[in-house]
């Protein structure tokens, strides 16, 4: 392979986010040579916006909490179609994992007692979020960061994937450029671990980087694993509306688990006017109920601002077309309110929310400690990805992992909060010990150069149109706006077979893109290369979509509004067949074993 | 606010360049990041930006506006006079890649030089007790998200070119967290000296005066350490009582 340059490793992790990291750190310490390849530089992975904590049962604050609760909690948010194995490894594990993170040097907020301090977020029974202020991210990519460049990992900044290279059914590495020379790159590697996140930028409205475009979900889709619960999307309830520049921008579930309420213009708390009944007997009877929740009243119930993020999205959504809305389109959140009851209020939200204050601060001339902000839904996360063993975290395809955002199953229909972060330590983990383990077990494989080549040439054609073709962001923003407006927070069969129609056509229109100038940094090329992955993502979620006729957990389904006992038995897969069609089934899940049964039914 | 404004901004690659005039739509709202992105996506499609989080997060933004050191995606149009072309050029102290590209790897190597986290034992039932107070201070300096501005504005770096002999105030931060660090049990005070150049810095702040995280850099991280330098190095009684009672943290 004379024309690129090789490198080759037994582990090849690709994304250096949470769950990138915490792989590459573990399949190095498994006595693995490990490459680490990222799209950005390294510690900007999109962990590092994490605001609100990590979910872990540590028990820190209140006794009463236990791995078996935090499953429990994590079925219920899912709409008990998650993989209950995963759910459990996760609630089992995400403890030591927390803990292993102090011994690398993060540094958590205290109790009062000098242990890692937990709060309250939606959907978890007791207080359970470890965290730095609202950045706990950032903590979280800095430990991770700091601790893995002295364990010997090779790491590729500015690199991206193109494309996964088997050796028959295994994969057996991947192709990439590199941003700054626009050079091809082959990884050879016995084991690949996606981490590559999520799909946020297949929507218009997104608290999601440039990064999010479903890269791993494509790669792996076009080797050939199968995807899941792709038309899981998470809504997040409260993102930033005005002014329009900022529109997507998160502002933490944190800010209602400190005391801030949702109000619409008439000045009523909505979210108390609308209460499923599966939650009805955890949460607050009245305002003041809800009030001592979030001052750490182990007696109170919390409020209904901290019911699922589905729901909570989908009564703002309620409000706002009813004609309840704030000025600019969205409703009310109001943390300053809690100057009635505190006496230092403004400095402790300050104190509490430092990241939150600033963001309103410079981006939208708003004191969050004397005035409530404007807010509404923003897309944020993706259950769906990679469908993988929950032990091994390995693919359909052999060789080939996945974990983190990129990968599915602990969260089934919906994720609660701070349940991310922890995904990313456990289940990163996992996929790195178990890929070092599949990588010692392989012999060496034979890439054939044909595969390199068409590789090689798919990805200079934007230049050979050059300008004369399209521009790619236009094509970008097209799809981004026939998403959000087509296969959104609320979803209807019509509406979705015609985004079908229209992504047929983008996919016509992305064919036919051009860029100029040349290889070495430049952002139109790689926003021409991302249009495939969107593109492979956007139809996933809508064909999985179509085929979940029931609305469960962040799928709504307004010609189906209610949730359907036949689907709750079944995870829709999608995966390409060998005309290239994309094929749909539904995949029953497995009997849940007595012992987890019996877990679920004690804390109903 | 006008409806237009024009962005001088600086296209180049690692050898030579030039600024270059975009005149774009403006309104409410937006920060220098959204009119750099607009510009891109209407005008220029190969220009090269480096960004993330659009929040002041991720610290990828990084960018010399109208000649100070700025995150693009939290400077607000509104905080600029758009009567004249706002420029935007990449940060000066490092090499250039492309346009506002900068090749900023310099700082990853350096990082991995400084001694890592060595805590000590945990206690009986494997976890470690820390108070709030104690942390605190410790927490100030992991607010940091490597923009790397301090070290654009640092003159031993910038006109000085130290980069072989000073570790510049990020890394200063960074060895402060670990130095100051309530478990930690590693010594870091001799290399800084030695290898890390604190010497170098005459604490000027310029640092402090451009750090988006409000990180207290040259009062609360660089001159502690310069403190333990000069305590450890150049006072025998204090070098002599730190042995007796063990471990490297007096203050
Ligand atoms: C604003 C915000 C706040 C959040 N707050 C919380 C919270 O408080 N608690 C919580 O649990 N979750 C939270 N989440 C969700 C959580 O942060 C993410 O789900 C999680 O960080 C994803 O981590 P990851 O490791 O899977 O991927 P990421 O951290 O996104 O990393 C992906 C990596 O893959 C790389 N990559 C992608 N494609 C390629 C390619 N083709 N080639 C090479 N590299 C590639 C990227 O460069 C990057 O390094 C939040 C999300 C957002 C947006
Ligand atoms: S205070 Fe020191 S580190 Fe900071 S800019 Fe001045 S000389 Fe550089
Ligand atoms: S200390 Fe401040 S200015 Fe320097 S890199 Fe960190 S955040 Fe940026
Ligand atoms: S884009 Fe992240 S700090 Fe500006």
């Amino acid at each position: 392979m004379p024309d690129y340059h090789t490198h080759e490793h037994d582990v090849l992790v690709v994304g250096a986010g949470g769950a990138g990291l915490r792989a590459a750190i573990e399949a190095s310490a498994g006595g693995a040579s490990v490459g680490l390849v990222c799209k950005s530089l390294l510690g900007k992975a999109h962990t590092v916006m994490a605001e609100g904590g990590i979910a872990a049962a540590l028990a820190n604050v209140d006794d009463r909490d236990n791995w078996k609760v935090h499953f429990a909690d994590t079925m219920r948010g899912g709409q008990y179609v998650n993989n209950w194995r995963m759910a459990e490894l996760h609630a089992r594990e995400a403890p030591d994992r927390v803990r292993e993170l102090e011994a690398w040097g993060a540094m958590f907020d205290r109790t009062t007692d000098g242990r890692i301090l937990q709060r309250q977020f939606g959907g978890h029974r007791y207080p359970r979020l470890v965290h730095v202020g609202d950045r706990t991210g950032l903590e979280m990519i800095r430990t991770l960061q700091d601790h893995g460049i002295h364990q010997g990992i090779d790491v590729h900044m500015e690199c991206t994937i193109t494309r996964l290279l088997k050796d028959g059914d295994r994969c057996v590495g991947a192709f990439a450029y590199e941003r700054e020379r626009g050079r091809f790159k082959v990884f050879r590697a016995r084991a690949v671990v996606l981490a590559t996140g999520g799909v946020g930028r297949a929507f218009k409205i997104t608290s999601n980087s440039w990064e999010y475009t479903g890269d791993g979900h494509a790669l792996a889709y076009d080797a050939g694993a199968e995807l899941t619960d792709m038309e899981f999307v998470q809504f997040h309830p409260t993102g930033m509306i005005w002014p329009p520049s900022v529109r997507g921008i998160l502002v933490t579930e944190a800010v209602r688990g400190d005391g801030g309420v949702l109000k619409n213009n008439q000045g009523r708390r909505f979210m108390f006017d609308d209460i499923p009944p599966n939650y009805r007997s955890q949460t607050a009877e009245n305002e003041e109920e809800g009030w001592r929740y979030t001052q750490g009243d182990k007696n109170a119930r919390r409020p209904p601002e901290l019911l699922t993020r589905d729901h909570v999205s989908r009564c703002i959504v309620r409000e706002i077309k009813q004609g309840r809305g704030s000025p600019h389109g969205g409703v009310f959140l109001d943390i300053a309110w809690i100057k009635e009851r505190l006496p230092n209020a403004a400095e402790h939200i300050k104190k509490k929310l430092p990241s939150m204050y600033q963001q309103f601060k410079q981006l939208a001339d708003i004191d969050i400690t004397r005035e409530p902000m404007e807010v509404g839904p923003t897309t944020h996360y993706i259950m769906g990805g990679v469908r993988v063993d929950a032990d091994t975290q390995m693919s359909s395809v052999p060789g080939l992992f996945a974990a983190g955002e990129c990968a599915a199953g602990i969260n089934g229909a919906n994720r609660l909060g701070g349940n991310s972060l922890s995904d990313l330590l456990v289940f990163g983990k996992r996929a790195g010990e178990f890929a070092a383990t599949f990588a010692r077990q392989q012999s060496g494989a034979a890439i054939d150069s044909r595969q390199l080549d068409d590789a090689a040439r798919q990805a200079v054609e934007p230049f050979e149109r050059s300008t004369q073709g399209e521009g790619p962001y236009q094509v970008q923003y097209a799809l981004q706006e026939m998403m959000q407006e087509l296969v959104g927070i609320v979803r209807n069969e019509a509406e979705m077979r015609r985004a079908l129609d229209g992504l047929a056509r983008l996919r016509e229109r992305a064919s036919r893109v051009g860029v100029g100038g040349h290889r070495e940094y430049n952002p139109g090329w790689h926003a021409a290369l991302d249009l495939h992955n969107l593109l492979t993502v956007s139809e996933a979620i809508t064909h999985s979509a179509i085929e979940r006729k029931e609305s469960r957990g962040g799928h709504f389904r307004e010609d189906y509004p209610d949730k359907d006992p036949a689907f709750g038995t079944v995870n829709v897969v999608v995966r390409k067949e060998r005309d290239g069609r994309m094929a749909v089934s539904r995949t029953p899940i497995p009997e849940m074993p007595l012992e987890l049964k019996k877990i679920i039914e004690e804390m109903k | 606010m006008p409806t237009s404004a024009t962005f001088r901004v600086w296209r180049g690659d690692r050898t030579s360049g030039e600024f270059k005039d975009y005149s774009t739509p403006v309104s409410e709202g937006m920060v220098v990041l959204d009119a750099i992105h607009q510009i891109q996506a209407e005008q220029a499609n190969d220009l090269a930006v480096r960004w993330n989080c659009k929040a002041g997060k991720c610290g990828s933004c990084s960018a010399e506006v109208n000649g100070h050191p700025k995150l693009m995606c939290m400077t607000r149009l509104n905080q600029l006079d758009l009567s004249a072309a706002v420029t935007v050029e990449p940060m000066r102290s490092f090499p250039p890649v492309r346009d506002l590209v900068t090749d900023v790897s310099w700082n990853f190597q350096v990082k991995k030089t400084i001694r890592r986290f060595k805590p000590r034992p945990p206690e009986a039932d494997g976890t470690w007790r820390m108070f709030q107070s104690d942390v605190e201070r410790v927490q100030e300096f992991r607010k940091c998200i490597e923009c790397f501005l301090c070290q654009d504005v640092c003159h031993v770096l910038r006109e000085h070119h130290m980069f072989d002999q000073f570790a510049g105030p990020r890394h200063l931060v960074y060895a402060a967290a670990l130095e100051m660090h309530p478990l930690d049990t590693d010594d870091r005070v001799r290399d800084l000296k030695k290898d890390r150049g604190i010497g170098y810095c005459n604490i000027t702040k310029c640092c402090t005066n451009v750090c988006p995280e409000d990180i207290a850099i040259t009062d609360n991280a660089i001159i502690p350490l310069k403190e333990r330098v000069v305590d450890r190095l150049y006072d025998p009684v204090a070098k002599l009582l730190r042995m007796v009672r063990g471990g490297a943290h007096d203050v």
